[in-house]
């Protein structure tokens, strides 16, 4: 029973590995991290949809989930929870969907600090924070009116 | 003045933005990594401008350019410019920045302290927010220790947005700064019960986190946990608590009984999976026995953690998993690898004497469908895993088992022939009553072997041939057709094999020819018997010209013997007595401890020189001091690198033990080398080809489900049988043999083996000594015996202990018990409490001696431990309940297990850097090197790996699979051992009890 049991990192690839997103609740160096984005790529995208959504990954393991040509992929340690997480990413796509009205990479992309934002206001310090998806969007649309 | 302000926002209309950024990297896919050196360019330009709205565009996009990979470090106080700008718009984008790009090493991160604060305390909660969010990324030890207090004053913000960010970002600034857990304490406490939720499920959080570092000093909040527990509907905070308290209650047992009701209820009543299966586990792990067997349907919705959580379920309640066998099944149909290797593992766990043709029918099914070698390889490995289980403890039927292998030897390319051929030996010398079976078997093997040569040398299939061979010859006399055997034997092909087959092949053929010459010599014909001599002599000699030197040497010894033989059958004299001599007598299994219980006789100096060495080694006699550097001695001898089976089969069972305990370990990667060579008409001829060409009335090559149904068939029969001779007892009265057994449903007890399968047990030395005895207080009515260390599990330990009644009176009723440590916990029977003695399960009369096991679990072996406990009995005459106190010490010694080690092997081990180091010295030690060696490694279960004069290397592992290496050097009376482990606490230790041992003599 040893291992923490926070979030490692949080990453949003597209199919090509492009990263959309990569939010880091561990010191890596630049490296490491993109090392780690690479390899993170090389594991998940190979899988098919029937597979299940959790693979080990060194140490750790990789709790991920398909959107259209976007993976939601988050790292924990290997004793954690899986579904909790899964659970967790899907709230996360649904804020998204909201928050961006039918979300699509291409929002990703242009408005990439606003989705650090959400990240930032559903998971703080490697912690699921917010889970109530009115609570974290009459923030974002507070955060918002101030621009 | 206002001219600059106009060039700025004139200069601002040709700045790309983010977008254009974006569309411009989309655009440039070719030369991207051009495109972005110049975007960097016009970057830096922006950056000198004094204009911050300019600035924050160009961190934004410099951020962006950071999560594509490229390094921004450069830009680090540009970022805390921006960061410390009063416009919330770019002090966010400042803040995101710092938190993707800033890490400890960041040095303009100290310049921050104050801006921080600032913000920390800004009226506006949205800035405070955004520090916040920023600091849970980038906190430094020194950020922590300043800030601290400010975070902790955030705690109790009116709103509640903020509370719970500080809560969260509380237990950074705890790790990075463990002095300001105390003070901030209390107030964490005082969140759990905030009336917001969000607040609470982060003090939950936090707690969670911090009562897994050090659950000792959380047990106080356990009744307020509970309370949360039954009251809380946010599904995420009630994982939490539960991980918590699987945290908590091997701390405090009570905590578990009163678990159990709202884990259940929550089991019950959850719609969430995640929550579902976070129960489940936590009931597995802290083995309540609540209705699990209800919960394993519900879990085997979501397949692959059912299958993990089954396996854990499988320790402690097979019966519940064994009845979704196949469901089990089914999963191996599944497309993930993943899933197939967690219900093969599952498998390995529930087979029983009633299951296993069936499930291995199964398997074997599969084997055939399976892509890809890595999967075949583990469904091979674990067939037989299967199988071989417990002594084959659920084998009815070794025919069928026999054929199992033999069909397994058909598969292409895979990487374990020796394996299966090591079963095959194993079976065929240890079941007698297969042997027949088998050797014909093996005969028809060997006839077909041109079928596996095809691809034989790139894979290790070939091993198989060195079984079969060597089963023909040793069990020649059970051969319908032993010429024929020979001549498969003798064939040219042969010489493609590798050298150790053919070796096997050689030496087996003159045990044929033994065996043929006896059958021979009978007939009143004697030139049969000359033809196969001259069949020998005719082959030989392609033998003598091999390569490999255990060949050549072993092919032109028996060449000559047979010639010699040659010459007495033409002088017709008989001499087939003679030349089965010898081979006679019959090969028995050993032991593997056997050679260490046999006593060496008095004056036998095994380490001694039997000749004087050859005086040229002394010129490399310098000590190799160097012997734990890399500048590794060069006098490795070369070695049988072959290590021997039973030990090959201890260590995977080990592995494969901590692999299964560690549902996560990732399996070693395939070799992506192709094993499997592409030969054209080999490897595709069907089966029913062999059968036309095999002239030998054996049945073939069988197919093993033909035995599945036989064995169903005779299992009827038995019934059939036991019902009649039930019926004719009644009604003739007549006392026959049947069984009383109720034929009502088939139990497992009921299902006899097919034919006497007398598991010839391994052979101990008559000699043996008995366990090595500890001299205890000689006024103790009862000796205690030191602990022999067996592997069982990863740490399981099994101690016998003997007890001797040196009293005079008759003991019964005795009761073992042992007060558990943390570490170590004696393993009772389930349904048992925690501190319930175990049963001696014999009595003493006066003077005897009488031997018992006592499983432990034990959890950490670095350390060395007593353990307390009591023996309580009856005397029989006075019948008066007594009681003995005694100590178990565990030595670390005690954990460790002989094991043998290469010098290369031991090498590289040393080499490998992995190891710390550690020395002793002993002084005083009067005792010649050798001696002090055997010392070593009888007391502290070493083994030598090396030895050159007054310098010895030895080796020894740990149930856990620590490495311990010592190098051993002796000049005059003082010993010297440098030591090295990849645990330095357990090396520790152990160089204690040697000199333990040595100040004793």
């Amino acid at each position: 029973m040893s291992g923490t049991f926070v979030i490692r990192f949080i990453l949003i690839q597209n199919r090509a590995g492009k990263t959309r997103l990569a939010k880091w609740y561990m010191q890596f160096d630049d490296d490491e991290k993109q090392k780690l984005i690479e390899e993170v790529h090389a594991v998940v995208t190979v899988r098919d949809a029937k597979h299940t959504n959790f693979v080990e990954f060194r140490n750790f393991k990789i709790i991920y989930r398909r959107y259209a040509g976007l993976y939601f992929c988050i790292c924990v340690d290997v004793t954690d929870n899986n579904l909790a997480y899964l659970e967790g990413i899907h709230n996360f796509v649904e804020v998204l969907n909201e928050y961006f009205h039918n979300v699509c990479e291409l929002d990703l992309v242009f408005n990439f600090y606003k989705v650090y934002t959400v990240v930032d206001e559903m998971f703080l310090a490697g912690e699921i924070r917010e889970t109530s998806q009115t609570k974290v969007l009459k923030q974002l649309l507070m955060l918002q009116s101030l621009e | 003045m206002a001219l600059k302000i106009v060039k700025g926002s004139i200069d601002r209309m040709f700045d790309k933005n983010l977008q254009d950024l974006v569309r411009g990297i989309r655009n440039h896919k070719e030369d991207e990594a051009k495109y972005i050196s110049t975007c960097i360019d016009e970057i830096k330009q922006e950056l000198k401008q004094d204009n911050i709205a300019v600035k924050a565009n160009a961190v934004c996009k410099l951020t962006y350019l950071q999560m594509l990979g490229y390094d921004v470090s450069w830009a680090a106080f540009n970022i805390v410019e921006v960061m410390s700008s009063s416009k919330f718009t770019y002090k966010r984008i400042g803040y995101l920045a710092a938190s993707q790009c800033f890490h400890e090493n960041t040095d303009v991160i100290m310049l921050t302290t104050n801006q921080i604060r600032k913000d920390l305390s800004s009226p506006n909660q949205y800035d405070t927010g955004v520090a916040l969010t920023g600091l849970s990324c980038f906190v430094t030890p020194d950020l922590a220790r300043d800030l601290a207090n400010d975070i902790m004053t955030l705690m109790s913000h009116t709103k509640p947005y903020i509370r719970k960010k500080a809560v969260l970002i509380m237990y950074k600034v705890f790790l990075k700064y463990p002095e300001s857990l105390r003070p901030a304490f209390p107030r964490l406490k005082e969140k759990l019960e905030d009336p917001d939720p969000g607040v609470q499920s982060a003090a939950v959080n936090v707690i969670c986190e911090l009562a897994r570092r050090n659950p000792k000093n959380y047990l106080s909040l356990a009744p307020l946990f509970f309370k949360l527990m039954t009251s809380s509907t946010n599904n995420w905070v009630l994982i939490k608590i539960i991980k918590l308290f699987g945290a908590l209650t091997p701390l405090e047992p009570r905590l578990g009984k009163k678990l159990i009701e709202p884990l259940t209820n929550l089991i019950h009543s959850t719609s969430a999976m995640s929550l579902l299966y976070e129960c489940v586990n936590t009931v597995i792990a802290g083995q309540y026995s609540c209705s699990v067997g209800s919960v394993c349907l519900r879990i085997s919705v979501v397949k692959y953690l059912g299958l993990l959580a089954m396996s854990k379920i499988l320790k402690t309640h097979p019966k519940s998993v064994q009845s979704h066998k196949d469901l089990i099944l089914q999963c191996l149909d599944d497309k993930d690898e993943s899933i197939r290797l967690r219900a093969l593992d599952l498998l390995y766990g529930m087979v029983s004497k009633k299951n296993l043709m069936e499930i291995v029918k199964k398997l074997m099914i599969h084997v055939d469908k399976a892509e890809g070698t890595t999967y075949r390889d583990e469904l091979l490995t674990k067939i037989i895993d299967i199988c071989s289980q417990s002594n084959y403890q659920y084998i009815t039927n070794f025919e069928w088992y026999i054929s199992i292998l033999v069909e397994l030897t058909r598969l292409e390319g895979t990487r374990h022939g020796h394996l299966i051929a090591s079963q095959m030996l194993d079976v065929a010398i240890r079941v007698k009553a297969i042997r027949a079976f088998a050797v014909a078997q093996m005969a028809t093997l060997l006839d077909n072997a041109h079928l596996l040569t095809g691809n034989m040398q790139r894979n290790g299939i070939c091993e198989v041939l060195y079984a079969a061979a060597w089963i023909c010859g040793e069990f020649s006399e059970h051969l319908e057709n032993p010429v024929q055997t020979l001549e498969a034997m003798l064939r040219p092909k042969v010489a493609t094999l590798p050298g150790h087959i053919q070796a096997v092949y050689v030496q087996n053929a003159a045990k044929l020819f033994a065996t043929i010459l006896k059958n021979q010599e009978g007939n009143t014909d004697s030139t049969a018997a000359q033809e196969t001599s001259q069949l020998m002599i005719d082959r030989l000699p392609l033998f003598v010209q091999s390569a490999n030197l255990e060949v050549q040497e072993r092919a032109s010894c028996i060449l000559q013997l047979v010639k010699y033989i040659q010459k007495l059958q033409q002088k017709d004299v008989e001499v087939a007595e003679e030349v089965s001599a010898l081979f006679a007598g019959e090969l028995n299994p050993v032991a593997p401890k056997a050679q260490k219980k046999v006593p060496v006789p008095e004056g036998l100096d095994l380490d001694a020189w039997i000749n004087e060495p050859p005086s040229e080694s002394e010129s490399e006699d310098e000590q190799p001091k160097a012997i734990f550097t890399k500048e590794e001695p060069k006098h490795s001898r070369p070695r049988h690198t072959e290590v021997d089976e039973k030990e090959l089969a201890r260590r995977r069972e080990a592995r494969k033990q901590e692999q299964a305990n560690n549902p996560f370990y990732i399996k070693a990667s395939p070799s992506s080398q192709k094993v499997y060579q592409e030969t054209p008409g080999v490897e595709h001829i069907p089966v029913v080809q062999i059968d036309l060409s095999v002239p030998l009335k054996v049945p073939g090559l069988p197919m093993s489900d033909q035995y599945v149904k036989l064995e169903e068939e005779r299992r009827q029969k038995e019934r059939a049988e036991k019902k009649k001779k039930e019926k004719k007892k009644r009604k003739e009265k007549r006392s026959g043999r049947g069984k009383k057994h109720d034929s009502g449903p088939e139990s497992e007890e009921d299902i006899t083996p097919a034919h006497v399968v007398d598991i010839v047990t391994e052979e101990m030395p008559e000699n043996a000594l008995p366990s090595d005895d500890d001299d205890k207080d000689p006024n103790d009515p009862h000796k205690v015996c030191d602990i022999q260390g067996n592997l069982q599990d990863g740490s399981q330990v099994v101690v016998s202990v003997i007890f001797e009644n040196k009293s005079d009176s008759f003991l019964k009723s005795m009761e073992f018990n042992v007060l558990d440590s943390l570490n170590s916990k004696l393993q009772r029977p389930e349904g048992s409490g925690p501190h319930d003695g175990l049963t001696v399960p014999f009595q003493l009369p006066p003077g005897v001696s009488n031997e018992a096991r006592f499983v432990f679990t034990v959890q950490s072996i670095v350390m060395p431990q007593k353990l307390k406990g009591t023996l309580t009995f009856i005397v029989k005459d006075s019948s008066t309940h007594e009681k003995l106190d005694f100590k178990l010490h565990f030595t670390c010694t005690s954990y460790l297990i002989t094991t043998p080690c290469y010098s290369d092997a031991f090498a590289k081990l040393l080499e490998s850097g992995d190891l710390k180091s550690s020395s002793v010295r002993l002084e005083g030690v009067n005792m010649p090197f050798h001696h002090l060696l055997a010392r070593i490694c009888f007391h502290h279960h070493f083994s030598v790996v090396e030895r050159i004069d007054s310098c010895a290397s030895m080796y020894s592992r740990s149930i856990q699979g620590h490495h311990v290496c010592l190098l051993v050097k002796t000049s005059g009376q003082t010993v010297s051992i440098d030591a090295k482990c990849d645990e330095p606490t357990l090396l520790g230790n152990v160089l204690d009890e040697i000199k333990q041992t040595f100040s004793q003599c």
